[in-house]
């Protein structure tokens, strides 16, 4: 425990060394896909205790996070005062609309951004548990499939509706006030502080998780992914578990997508595409599939270097080869935990691999 | 809706449904000579129709498609090659990961190449407005050739692996690769022709169908998925019922359009795909009792 408490504060002081060195060198705009990156971190983390820990590949987290930026976007922009009705006044008198001036100067009657985003990651939870019970029942590619279908229905339909803005997304989305002072907001004067605040959820995030790896449903989890069909002979409800872990991953993925979208001040449907979840899966494997640190790492690095466009319009490319290349020289992705003993082991001279 | 109206639905739905079963043929061959789904299939599809395209700026069309077939073969073979022949009985998971890079890598290639703008073949007879009259529908004469073509195909490929040593070393391959090495059969080439097969078929329906359908970098992934669910429908491996399958899947994404919007018609095919997968998986036509012993 207490390595993990020493983990965890040299992950702080990074965190805190980086914002420091973007002030000292005069570049405090890179914060802001620094602040990008951490949402996506909690995507990526919660794919990682999913597809690493658990052995349940999914390719469609991307829709998971759409649902959960879609829906908060939505409330919190769509104008009911020009609705009336009972369901509004009843919505009113609970106490969950909020007014706000709009651009031009008239006022729009909104959904409050907390009840949002608890509406939009509930309903992204009751997805998850719906359709996880027939989901996790396939294995390898009908699984693989199952959730690459179901990220397509997410950007299909997202992409066909008017209401969600179809290609355009949505966007004015307002700032969301956490706390009083504290909100999550694109604007730069609050950068410093969404820095932070982001980085501050992706380490409750991380403590979270690594929790969850060490205790009772960690292992199980791990005898899930080592054979089944033996964990199940052992006792363990393989069902249960992994529907609950695929829930718990669907949830950070929503949590993330309202939290960026708050941020961004939008979504577009590109947030749902094949390719995001691929991009997520991706740094899982190169992350060294289970490995949160690893996966937090190269989600820092990889999500930074590709929104600031150093990829340039190799951009998705860069991913594809990233999981060819892992998969084929190093299945058990690039990060491996045991990997340091590795090493350590061909100080001392035995070249045996220690595994 | 009327008799008529509903007949031209059908027509539709049978030229889409024949590309459809032509992609699933193609993950079957690969998935009887390997047990693995190649995620990159759609890829092949794209690529033919676009490097057709191409081609058919300085050659005659029958040549273009021809070439087009042939390059897209090579890259098949290629690929075999390079990515997976060497590897050690890897895990499904692997693969599986390693194909959907592949699928990324080809389509970021073919971005580079041709670009976004959309792109098709002109049609092998007639212009797009040329038509006839059959019993109240009107039909463009691509979707006899899109039809015929395929049928030929079809056969073709049942009389391959039925008759030819090649053909019978593939199904022996299938069958026990264990059992077939034993007999002096390469079962790494047999892999790396069921690319070759694969990718050859895939290209060659993307060239038929490009009058009708387009083609451009990224219109891989619905066919794909498309494809994946009419061979799951068939019944995995069964090349036979997916093109049979593929009709069906075709004529209900037909009709499906005359009761949603269109913009939801790729939602429909793969919520289809996700009721058989979870319904039946063993397709309409497999046993469940093979389906339980084969490893996914």
């Amino acid at each position: 425990m207490r390595k993990q408490g020493l983990q965890i504060a040299g992950f702080a002081a990074v965190v805190a060394a980086i914002q420091l060195m973007a002030h000292v060198t005069g570049n405090p705009y890179h914060l802001t896909q620094l602040t990008m990156s951490a949402y996506y971190s909690l995507v990526v983390l919660g794919l990682c205790i999913l597809t690493g820990y658990a052995g349940q590949i999914s390719i469609g987290h991307a829709g998971f996070f759409a649902i959960g930026g879609y829906l908060s976007a939505l409330l919190t922009t769509y104008n009911l005062s020009a609705h009336g009705g009972p369901i509004v006044s009843v919505l009113a008198a609970m106490g969950i609309l909020t007014r706000r001036p709009d651009l031009y100067g008239g006022e729009l009657l909104t959904v409050h951004p907390w009840p949002a985003c608890i509406f939009a990651v509930l309903t992204a939870v009751a997805i998850a548990y719906a359709i996880g019970g027939p989901v996790l029942k396939l294995k390898g590619h009908y699984l693989a499939m199952a959730t690459l279908g179901f990220g397509i229905i997410v950007y299909r339909i997202v992409l066909g509706t008017e209401l969600v803005g179809s290609a355009d997304g949505i966007y004015d989305v307002p700032a969301f006030p956490l706390l009083p002072g504290i909100a999550v907001s694109g604007k730069s004067s609050l950068r410093v502080m969404n820095y932070y605040v982001a980085w501050g959820f992706v380490i409750l995030g991380m403590v979270f998780l690594l929790n969850l790896v060490r205790s009772r449903v960690g292992r199980a989890l791990a005898s899930i992914h080592g054979a089944e069909d033996a964990a199940e002979a052992m006792g363990i409800p393989t069902a249960r578990y992994k529907l609950k872990i695929f829930v718990v991953s669907a949830a950070f993925a929503a949590v993330a997508g309202v939290l960026l979208t708050h941020y961004n001040g939008g979504i577009g449907p590109s947030e749902s595409s094949v390719m995001k979840s691929v991009r997520y899966l991706a740094i899982v494997a190169i992350g060294g599939m289970a490995n949160l640190w690893g996966t937090l790492l190269m989600s820092l690095l990889l999500n930074y270097l590709s929104l600031r466009g150093y990829f340039g319009t190799y951009d998705d490319a860069v991913f594809g080869v990233i999981l060819i290349l892992i998969m084929l020289f190093a299945p058990g992705g690039l990060l491996r935990r045991d990997l340091l003993e590795e090493v350590k082991g061909v100080f001392r001279g035995n070249g045996e691999k220690a595994s | 809706m009327n008799i008529e109206l509903f007949l031209q639905y059908v027509v539709a739905g049978i030229t889409y449904g024949t590309i459809y079963g032509i992609v699933a043929i193609g993950f079957n061959i690969i998935y009887n000579t390997t047990g693995i789904i190649n995620f990159a299939q759609g890829e092949f599809v794209m690529l033919g129709g676009m490097a057709a395209v191409t081609f058919s700026r300085f050659l005659p069309l029958p040549a273009a498609i021809l070439v087009a077939v042939l390059v897209t073969t090579a890259i098949g073979a290629l690929i075999e090659i390079l990515f997976i022949r060497w590897l050690h009985r890897p895990s499904v998971l692997r693969m599986i990961v390693i194909t959907i890079g592949l699928s990324i890598l080809i389509r970021e290639v073919a971005l580079h190449i041709w670009g976004e703008s959309v792109r098709a073949l002109p049609y092998f007879t007639g212009t797009s407005v040329t038509s006839f009259r059959l019993g109240g529908v009107y039909i463009s004469p691509q979707v006899l050739w899109v039809v015929g073509i395929s049928t030929v195909v079809v056969a073709s490929l049942g009389g391959f692996f039925r008759y030819t040593l090649l053909g019978m070393q593939m199904r022996a391959c299938a069958a026990n690769r264990d059992a077939a090495r034993l007999c002096g059969i390469s079962a790494k080439n047999m892999v790396t022709f069921s690319f070759m097969l694969s990718a050859a078929i895939g290209a060659l329906g993307g060239c038929i169908v490009s009058p009708i359908t387009y083609v451009q970098y990224d219109s891989g992934v619905p066919l794909a998925i498309k494809g994946f669910t009419v061979a799951i429908l068939g019944g995995l491996g069964n090349s036979l019922a997916s093109a049979g399958a593929g009709m069906l899947l075709g004529i209900l994404e037909a009709f499906s359009i005359s009761l949603l919007p269109a913009a939801y018609k790729d939602a429909i095919s793969v919520a289809i795909l996700l009721v058989i997968l979870f319904a039946r998986p063993s397709g309409l036509f497999g046993s469940t009792e093979v389906t339980r012993l084969k490893e996914f």
